[in-house]
């Protein structure tokens, strides 16, 4: 546990040291990279409260990224062209201002999470996987065949949105505001994981019948944290918009839910830092092995599935040693 | 992407009974291939218990051998019997090397794993064959069109589609309930160890459940793919239709398979046809067009909604 | 006679062709152990699923504490009060003996959704949890993780997380299952006290525990009740010989 701590205290530093470095020696592309780095970690650390505590393997968080997303560039393109979103029965207008961004896509991530959820939680096991992967579809293809907001092409954004007092133009000071994100995120579900909550949604996964017994609903428990989840991957999602300022379908698609579970795997399942240390890791080979061949996504697969088949714990799992009871 | 042949929803005012028999046959073809797809997964899934994403690899392998060999060739039945091959050959390759491997673990563990075969497949194939689509196409004798009796001009291939589609239900049918095999595949979903110890090897049986359902997927692959472009990621959205599809009908049943794809495939069809004019009824044109449009890409998805609230565990799946 | 804390009334449940309980009556008063016991496939689980919630008879009714539960969920008639251990032990085995009984205490508190505070941190719910560890034997295991645990001590932790309930029925199946003789005696002493506090049902295989707790004894055979009475009467009905004593002997 001791070992855990330090290795996840080294992690964070190494993502703030690196686009730091980068900032004095004037390489904005790598404080990009770590920016990614920051805000799919995020993502992750938003799945893993489903996925690590609740064994929830959720093969559909694309859609709460992607309504993240397209919460970001439904405000903010309509900031930009003066066009109300909305005008009876209240006049709605678009924002680019970063914090209430957010609100509505943590809002709108969570209600799509209540209902998604409410709908696959009535199922388990490989069902669960397949539907939420069917609703991710959903979305996907809805957001190709709306015109209203780009269609297959996407929404572009021509600047970043604001955060008050802050330039976020600036690579370094937008990196700032995702990297306190994703702390704040990984506080919070560090608390989480510690509170009768989550403790009743980790008894829930390991023996449901168990926590029933005792008077708790293990689907409300699984619900409430596959609302959280959906949540914060939703804000991750209209980070992700702002940091390309674009929004596409692609957000939604089934790959980038494969790629979000892949984060958490990579760095360790159950791991609170694993989607930190899985997310650095899937950048740092997309942008190493990317540069020496074109096909970089076969390493990655063969990376994958010797992880998955010979190395259970990613990559915390194998630097600190077996999970232990934390008391 | 999806193969809804597309006739014009926008422009067309009225909707002819012609037009209406022409979507349902293309239901019924886009049904039927999805029902070739989806075989293979409940099979594998109520069998070993296996999730497989990578299906969708082996339905593009399928495709890709097809327009290898055709293209070399010039022969459309050794396209097919290349896509078999190939597809049966790469699944019991992968069962083999990693698949068999994951019977006891976690699903978790399964999804992670054959997401991994997806990357190495797609950009294998990548490698191979380049970024750009092949183009499968339909032999002379299949191609043209036949008049159905009320005079409807139908593609001949997609009828044939249906009926290679039909024959191999017809095969499944009396593969599973007929046949040794049958009977080992349907011992081996209800009791593992039981087999096991009668002697069954189960091990080659696993192998061989995984090829034949690699096979299927190839077929459909090849298929499909002399009506669309062959190329890397076509599978994958089709496997996603495949698992609505047996969430729909239940997941290890054949006959939840069938009746799943054959729903899924019609509304699909019909709802990309039929949408986008009842919305005209109380909106205008372009706007009715859109939300139509939009909503029938989502219908299957509500359908499976509606299916999941009302049995969770699909229309033919086992009560719990 | 005072009124029955549990009670079925007609329970009826059909697998398919097998039917797993038919016409099950019977009760729990206060302050007794009612044991039912039964040879294998004699239908205990399926009793026990459809008293605790879970399986829904096909007939009849189960009512605890004057009203009538049927319909309830498991969780809601855990909330009522109603204490269930578990034959084969249904523990969080990644987690430490105490996370086990502070999720009984969290469930007794009635909900679990306190996001923020540290449930182990919580005093309320560790003297809870705590206390139900000491009255089992448990409390120097508390930091233990639960897999590590021996199958008596498992035993011995169900019966703590059902204690942290503080209920006003207990169910328990099986509590003695694998335990050795010496652990058996100590949970049949333990028993002996608990039904003060709350009356007891309890499904057993182990004949000397049964015998020398039960103030009641119902046999079940076929899902029928075939019997019911005194320990006396039992050891004396013919039929019970014939049908459960004869095949076990």
């Amino acid at each position: 546990m001791k070992r855990e701590m330090l290795i996840n205290a080294a992690l964070m530093a190494g993502l703030l040291v690196v686009p730091l470095w980068a900032w004095a020696v004037d390489e904005p592309f790598t404080i990009t990279l770590a920016t990614r780095v920051a805000i799919l970690a995020l993502a992750a650390v938003g799945l893993n409260i489903a996925l690590g505590i609740g064994g929830l393997v959720s093969l559909g968080h694309a859609a709460f990224f992607g309504i993240g997303g397209y919460a970001m560039g439904i405000l903010a393109s309509h900031a930009q062209t003066y066009d109300p979103i909305m005008q009876w029965p209240l006049l709605v207008e678009g924002t680019k201002v970063m914090p209430v961004i957010w609100i509505v896509a943590v809002l709108a991530a969570a209600l799509a999470a209540l209902v998604i959820g409410a709908l696959s939680l009535r199922t388990s096991g490989v069902y669960f996987i397949m539907i939420t992967l069917a609703f991710g579809q959903m979305l996907y293809f809805f957001a190709i065949s709306w015109p209203a907001y780009g269609g297959e092409d996407g929404l572009s954004i021509y600047v970043r949105n604001d955060f008050p007092l802050l330039n976020t133009l600036d690579p370094i000071q937008f990196f700032a505001i995702c990297f306190a994100l994703l702390a704040l995120a990984l506080w919070f579900s560090a608390r989480l994981a510690a509170s009768p909550f989550g403790l009743a949604l980790n008894a829930a996964r390991q023996t449901p019948q168990r926590v029933e017994a005792v008077g708790l609903s293990p689907f409300r428990l699984r619900l409430a944290a596959f609302v959280l989840s959906g949540a914060i991957t939703g804000l991750a999602g209209a980070l992700f918009a702002d940091l390309n300022r674009f929004v596409s379908p692609v957000m939604f698609s089934w790959q980038t839910s494969g790629e979000i579970i892949v984060f958490i795997i990579l760095g360790g399942v159950g791991r609170l830092y694993g989607p930190v240390a899985g997310a650095a890791l899937f950048i740092t080979l997309e942008h190493f092995l990317g540069e020496v061949s074109d096909y970089w996504h076969i390493f990655l697969g063969l990376l994958l599935l010797a992880v998955v088949l010979f190395a259970r714990g990613g990559v915390i799992g194998t630097l600190a040693g077996r999970k232990v009871a934390h008391d | 992407m999806r193969y809804r042949a597309a006739p014009g929803t926008g422009g067309a005012s009225t909707l002819t009974t012609i037009l209406f028999i022409e979507q349902v046959l293309n239901g019924l073809q886009f049904g039927v291939m999805l029902f070739v797809m989806a075989a293979g997964l409940t099979l594998v899934f109520g069998v070993m218990g296996l999730i497989n994403l990578a299906h969708g690899s082996l339905y593009m392998v399928g495709a890709f051998a097809a327009a290898a060999v055709a293209g070399a060739t010039g022969s459309f039945v050794l396209a097919l019997g290349a896509a078999l091959a190939a597809a049966a050959g790469a699944g019991a390759l992968v069962e083999l090397l990693v698949i068999r491997r994951l019977y006891d673990r976690e699903h978790l563990d399964q999804v992670l794993a054959t997401f991994a075969l997806i990357l190495i497949f797609s950009e294998g194939t990548r490698w191979m064959f380049g970024s750009f689509p092949l183009y499968l196409d339909i032999p002379d004798a299949l191609s043209g069109v036949v008049t159905l009796p009320g005079g409807i001009q139908y593609s001949l291939y997609r009828l044939v589609i249906i009926g290679i589609g039909l024959g191999i239900a017809g095969f499944l049918f009396w593969l599973i309930s007929r046949t040794r095999l049958g009977i080992r595949i349907r011992a081996g979903e209800s009791d593992r160890e039981m087999i096991a110890a009668l002697g069954v090897d189960i091990s080659k049986l696993y192998t061989l459940v995984f090829a034949l359902g690699a096979a299927l997927a190839g077929l459909a692959g090849a298929l499909v793919g002399a009506i669309q472009s062959v190329q890397v990621g076509m599978g994958e959205p089709v496997l996603i239709l495949a698992f609505v599809v047996i969430v729909i009908g239940g997941i290890g049943s054949i006959k939840g398979a069938f009746v799943g794809a054959l729903m899924v495939g019609l509304t699909d069809t019909l709802g990309g046809l039929l949408l986008p004019g009842f919305f005209r009824l109380f909106m205008e044109n372009a706007a009715a067009t859109s939300t139509g449009s939009a909503l029938a890409s989502m219908l299957i998805y509500i359908l499976m909604a509606v299916v999941l609230v009302w049995r969770p565990q699909g229309l033919f799946g086992p009560q719990t | 006679m005072t009124e029955p804390v549990l009670a079925t009334h007609g329970l009826t449940k059909r697998f398919g062709a097998v039917t797993a309980c038919e016409g099950v009556s019977l009760d729990l008063r206060p302050g007794e152990i009612h044991a039912v016991i039964g040879p294998n496939g004699a239908g205990k689980s399926t009793l026990i699923g459809q008293i605790c919630g879970g399986i829904a008879p096909d007939n009849g009714t189960v009512s605890f504490l004057g009203r009538d539960v049927t319909g309830l969920s498991t969780a809601a008639r855990a909330r009522m009060g109603m204490g269930r251990t578990f034959q084969i032990s249904a523990l969080a085995m990644e987690d430490t003996v105490l996370q086990n009984a502070v999720l009984g205490a969290v469930g007794a508190r009635g909900g679990a959704f306190s996001l923020f505070r540290r449930a182990l941190a919580d005093s309320d719910l560790r003297q809870r949890a705590t206390a139900a560890l000491e009255r089992v034997g448990l409390a120097d295991h508390a930091a233990t993780r639960t897999a590590e645990l021996s199958h008596g001590q498992r035993r011995q932790l169900e019966v703590a997380v059902a204690l942290t309930l503080a209920p006003r029925a207990f169910v328990m199946d099986e509590p003695m299952a694998g335990m050795g003789s010496e652990g058996s005696k100590r949970m049949t002493a333990f028993l002996d006290e608990l039904r003060a506090e709350a009356p007891i049902l309890l499904v057993e295989h182990d004949m000397d525990a049964v015998f020398a707790l039960a103030d009641r004894l119902s046999v079940l055979v076929y899902g029928r009740v075939i019997a019911s009475g005194t320990v006396e009467e039992i050891r004396a009905d013919a039929r019970v010989r014939a049908a459960y004593l004869g095949e076990s002997a």
